[in-house]
């Protein structure tokens, strides 16, 4: 997987939150394979210094890692907090999220667009967290995105792919681009239908981190994508309305 | 004098935004600072003067999807 000439062999990419504890978190990474992991930046306390103990752990699995703006509603927002993060993290990637509905977290495709510009401008490799809709992802990619990465339904509610027309529709569109299905993956055949569509990766969290055994499931989307990978590689069957024998029917024996 | 910091009210003697993060036990750490909403690169702070009323926002890593 490219991302913005990184080449990655690991197709999964996993969210750091919502973990029982850290060591979990740490044993998720792990057997994910993940080569990124994703992570945020919030409000620090003098005293408590969680911010250092986390980065210590993340640091220390050695993954790379991709800063995101979740809970940024403007663009201003959302560029400040990437300034901020590109400090924090020394990073140019940018897994940006600027939302514009609170029930659904659906991206606001205009200040997506208008925050990817300004980003990319300076210099930030933008990973856009966008809907399946080719009007804005045309307007990502002339606004310097490479990486788009649509929902497969809204954060955190595990039903899947919601539109396969339109993602497999993205897909052809943008056949040299980098494509990363990014949220609403609840169990490993949505990871793995999001790589038969010939999606370049998944990225997901609540999935694993919140499974009763974090550590099993991040091993079993690991499989999952790589079979997923693997089975779009090998040029899938394509379906059919009617039948059509597996088994030859010349040289039956006629009993009738 | 009296500053926001992230979103509550706190008192500082420190007149540049450097001389608060030490003033307020903020040490090396991997941080990054705002002031009134702009970002203040780690470079500027120690010229970067606080004024009665401004809102520092000082964030630092944390779990994310």
């Amino acid at each position: 997987m490219d991302i913005y000439d990184e080449i990655l062999s690991s197709r999964l990419m996993l969210g750091t939150a919502r973990y029982p504890s850290p060591e979990i978190l740490r044993q998720a990474i792990i057997a994910s394979g993940a080569e990124i992991v994703t992570v945020s930046l919030r409000r620090e306390s003098a005293g408590e210094r969680a911010g250092q103990k986390f980065w210590d752990l993340i640091r220390e699995t050695g993954v790379k890692v991709l800063p995101n703006t979740a809970g940024c509603h403007s663009v201003r927002e959302a560029v400040t907090t990437a300034e901020m993060a590109l400090e924090v993290f020394g990073t140019k990637w940018i897994k940006l999220e600027v939302i514009g509905d609170a029930d659904t977290l659906q991206p606001d495709l205009f200040g997506l667009v208008e925050a990817t510009r300004i980003l990319s401008e300076d210099g930030f490799q933008v990973l856009a967290y966008t809907t399946e809709d080719l009007v804005a992802a045309d307007r990502l990619v002339e606004a310097g995105c490479r990486v788009l990465m649509p929902w497969g339904s809204p954060i955190g509610s595990a039903r899947g792919l919601n539109n396969v027309y339109g993602l497999r529709a993205m897909r052809a569109r943008f056949p040299e681009l980098t494509l990363v299905v990014d949220a609403g993956i609840g169990v490993p055949s949505h990871a793995a239908q999001a790589m038969e569509l010939g999606y370049d990766g998944v990225l997901l969290s609540s999935a694993v981190a919140l499974a009763g055994d974090p550590v099993a499931m991040a091993r079993a989307f690991k499989l999952s994508v790589e079979a997923g990978r693997l089975a779009y590689e090998a040029a899938p069957l394509q379906p059919r309305d009617m039948a059509e024998p597996s088994t030859p029917v010349l040289g039956r024996a006629v009993f009738a | 004098m009296r500053i926001i910091l992230n979103g509550e009210p706190a008192e500082v003697n420190a007149a540049t935004l450097a001389a608060a993060l030490e003033e307020l036990g903020y040490g090396e750490g991997p941080f990054a600072t705002a002031l009134n909403r702009d970002f203040v690169p780690a470079g500027e702070r120690p010229e970067t003067r606080l004024t009665e009323g401004d809102a520092i926002e000082i964030i630092a890593p944390m779990q994310g999807g």
